[in-house]
């Protein structure tokens, strides 16, 4: 009966998408103040009616309900409960119901802290998130039905697969979808501001927070799914270029470009035209990666299952908001006014040339996503694109960004002062080149682009920190005086402080792993010892154990630096029962930012094992510069510029005196 | 610099730096892309030693040995052709004798033996490679046990 009511809700919310999609639009147009209003009641209501039928998938997971199809297909009753919870989106109808949820979410958070836009712009706005979600809720019903039932109700569940029994599915897909489906708020505003034909600065400055929120759960989402990958896969890699990969990255370039132009259209109203584009594809992307995972014509762990009727839907939804949005944009776009010529050396000149590598990088990585799809379907040829593909042109594109990073905070608005500018930066260069020449020479030589490489990203730290003392004066005023003006400086500083120096710190990781990882297999025998990283691996034998739904065999491992015994690792196979299906749980042990992982191959003789062991320097580094980006985005959300509710709001006096709160 | 100017400046970056993506792109399309290949192809497609191409297949049954320790050979077959294989490493979970799988490497000059670099028999008991499984459904062979394809 509640499956039934689940059921229901969302059929519920399909119809209120229709009202919010259509009558806050006409009320728009004929100004008509309670059709408008009726946006946000109903966004609300939306929002309740898919989070209930949420909560009653989730309610039949949890008690295993098997007479719920898709409980069925995706659990299991031994299944430990946070692993029932996350598997409800662990699969393609439950997924998209997320994917949904998330989409009516954000729809509610406009509604409740939107009050300061525009009535007009508010209702527009609404009315086509309402349209996305009309699109998800039909395809939910007609293809992708998770309420469907079972009759008669099998016994017990197929499991769920085991790689998703890990508390990455709790995490990653949650917050890589507030990511992908928060860019659809900017694509809202941009088609609102198309509909009504206006645009100007105080636009960017709504649309930036819902950019900058979207980033930043993406940002979490890209760097947690990386590292669920690495530890779970047993691959040792912790970036692949899959083609699903891609579909998240592409979404996350071209939002770090709109983030970066909506900042130039906010302070110099110039870019208009292109920031709207700019904000229509990285939806189009974020859709175009719905796309790619959820119709089955990539095969990967993400596409669950394939039904061709699926797959063409989601075209369908894909080509009607894209064709649609860039047909309105070449329709519309001539009446936007366009914004101001500038001087190309200036920092709204370098956000230009950060905006031109990262829309290229894009278009490459999108290029060479679907292009084995599009040779396919042209010659019926089969090819791969790989790392070797991506790694010659995202990487060689992206090296002048990189390099040009610090540049952009320290030049000024309007006419910027490049040798100035270079002389600044001097420092900056200097401690990179040192550290790099140090790090390498610790590391008995390598590659020299290695050196490089560890430099450039010591220099975009550097490069950061020189901007916010610059701006503080440090050296140049008193020491409490720095302080105050330091800690004075908007939060926004801070933010894209933060931001840049995650870039560099996530830069050196990828190097220092890139250039000085090492791997050994070998087959060990109890008793045998192998060298890595200054670690000593002493294999000491196979233990067989189980868990809730899986036996495993696991090997024992006692890591010594010099004759002293640090740690020990446990590697494992397992086997998962109601799927007969292996998986590999890699051993991992950190030291410092590195870490030694161990994975289990196959027994040859007896006790002996074949085993793959990496040294993996730094590796760390490369999502805790994630984290760096990440604490950049929410400490520039929380700057006042930029909050959606106060634009205007006189500055409270500066000082509270002691006590009078008491 | 003029207003003029200043807008050739801004453009002509922007067109220069496009070019060269371009020209970037087709060259790593002609450099870093493997062509896919069943047994039976190779003998009609003539793949210099070298150049690296995916083969995929069904691990033959009975075909898997093992040499000392790490490295393993085993043949990959479409029925209609037989390629036999070395590989060192791990092999992932899911390499089972007559199941799917896709190895990616290179022919050694003066040899019919590939030599694999990576092998993939990917995440799902039921998963065959779609690209094997569409070749091999081309060529009529029976795919046999659950649907093979997911």
């Amino acid at each position: 009966m509640i499956i039934e009511l689940g059921h229901y809700a969302l059929v519920l919310a399909l119809a209120t998408a229709f009202v919010q999609a259509a009558l806050p639009i006409l009320g728009a147009r004929l100004n008509d103040r309670a059709l408008m209003e009726l946006a946000s009641s109903a966004a609300v209501a939306c929002f309740l009616l898919v989070a209930f039928a949420f909560a009653v998938l989730t309610f039949a997971y949890v008690t295993s309900d098997f007479s719920v199809r898709n409980v069925w297909e995706n659990s299991h009753s031994l299944k430990p409960l946070i692993y029932k919870i996350s598997g409800v989106w662990g699969n393609h109808e439950g997924s998209m119901l997320l994917w949904l949820l998330i989409l009516v979410f954000f729809s509610a958070l406009v509604a409740t802290f939107g009050r300061n836009l525009p009535e007009t712009l508010k209702a527009n706005v609404l009315a086509v998130q309402a349209w996305i979600a009309v699109a998800f809720t039909l395809f939910i019903l007609l293809t992708s039905n998770p309420f469907a039932r079972l009759i008669p109700a099998p016994g017990e569940g197929k499991d769920l697969n085991p790689i998703l029994q890990d508390v990455g599915l709790a995490i990653h897909p949650p917050l890589l979808y507030l990511g992908y489906v928060g860019f659809s708020v900017c694509f809202s505003f941009a088609i609102a501001a198309l509909i009504e034909g206006r645009i100007d600065a105080a636009w960017a400055r709504w649309v930036r927070p819902w950019t900058l929120a979207a980033w930043t759960f993406l940002t979490a989402g890209i760097s947690m799914g990386s590292y669920w990958a690495y530890y779970e896969l047993g691959w040792g890699g912790w970036w692949f270029w899959d083609p699903v990969e891609n579909a998240s990255f592409m979404p996350w370039l071209a939002g770090t470009a709109l983030l970066h132009s909506a900042l130039v259209m906010e302070k110099r109203e110039a870019l208009k035209i292109w920031t709207v584009l700019l904000a229509i594809m990285t939806f189009s992307l974020s859709l175009l990666g719905t796309f790619l995972v959820r119709s089955g014509v990539l095969t990967s762990v993400h596409a669950f299952a394939t039904d061709p009727t699926r797959g063409i839907f989601i075209l369908a939804i894909l080509v009607f908001f894209i064709g649609g949005a860039f047909s309105l944009f070449a329709f519309r776009a001539s009446r936007l006014k366009a914004g101001g010529i500038f001087a190309p050396i200036s920092r709204e000149g370098a956000l230009v040339f950060n905006n031109l590598i990262l829309t290229t990088a894009t278009a490459t990585v999108l290029t060479g996503t679907l292009y084995p799809l599009v040779l396919e379907a042209l010659t019926g040829d089969k090819i791969s694109v790989g790392p070797p593909f991506f790694n010659m042109t995202f990487g060689l594109l992206m090296l002048p960004l990189l390099f040009a990073v610090p540049f952009g905070p320290l030049l000024a608005w309007k006419r910027g002062d490049l040798m100035g500018v270079a002389q600044r930066l001097f420092a900056a260069v200097a401690v990179g080149l040192v550290v790099g020449s140090g790090y390498y020479y610790a590391m008995n030589g390598g590659p020299i682009l290695a050196l490089f490489g560890i430099a450039l990203g010591v220099y975009m730290i550097g490069g950061s920190l020189t901007d916010l003392a610059l701006r503080s004066g440090l050296g140049k005023v008193a020491g409490n005086v720095a302080w105050r003006r330091f800690s004075g400086l908007p939060r926004s500083a801070f933010g894209t402080a933060l931001a840049h120096i995650g870039l560099g710190v996530t830069l050196i990781g990828i190097v220092a792993v890139t250039a000085f990882e090492t791997e050994t297999v070998v087959e060990m025998k109890p008793g045998m010892t192998v060298d890595a990283g200054g670690y000593t691996l002493r294999f000491d034998g196979m233990r067989n154990g189980s868990g809730p739904n899986y036996s495993e065999e696991s090997g024992h491992f006692t890591i010594s630096s010099g004759g002293v015994v640090v740690t020990d690792i446990w590697s494992s196979k397992r086997l998962y029962q109601a799927r007969r299906m292996p998986t590999t749980e890699a051993g991992i042990r950190t030291f410092g930012l590195s870490q030694l992982y161990v994975s289990l191959g196959d027994q040859i003789s007896e006790g002996g094992i074949v085993v793959r062991i990496w040294w993996k320097p730094m590796i760390l580094c490369i999502w805790g510069g994630t984290l760096f980006m990440m604490a950049g985005g929410f400490v520039s959300l929380s700057d006042r510029r930029l909050r959606v509710g106060a634009p205007t709001r006189a500055k409270r006096p500066k000082t509270i005196p002691v006590g009078a709160a008491e | 610099m003029t207003r003029k100017q200043k807008r050739l400046a801004i453009i002509g970056g922007g067109v220069g730096f496009l070019t060269m993506a371009i020209l970037l792109v087709m060259f790593a399309f002609s450099q870093a892309i493997a062509y896919f290949y069943v047994p039976s192809d190779l003998a009609k497609a003539d793949v210099p030693p070298g150049t690296r191409i995916r083969l995929g297949g069904l691990v033959e049954a009975g075909s898997v040995k093992r040499g000392d320790g790490k490295t393993v050979t085993f043949t990959v077959t479409d029925t209609l052709g037989q390629v036999p294989v070395t590989y060192t490493g791990i092999l992932p979970d899911l390499f089972r004798e007559g199941q799917g799988v896709v190895t990616e490497g290179t022919f050694v000059a003066g040899s019919s033996v590939f030599v694999a670099d990576s092998v993939l028999a990917k995440h799902d008991e039921t998963y065959m490679p779609k690209d094997v499984a569409d070749r091999l459904k081309a060529q009529g062979v029976e795919l046999s046990g659950k649907e093979t394809v997911r």
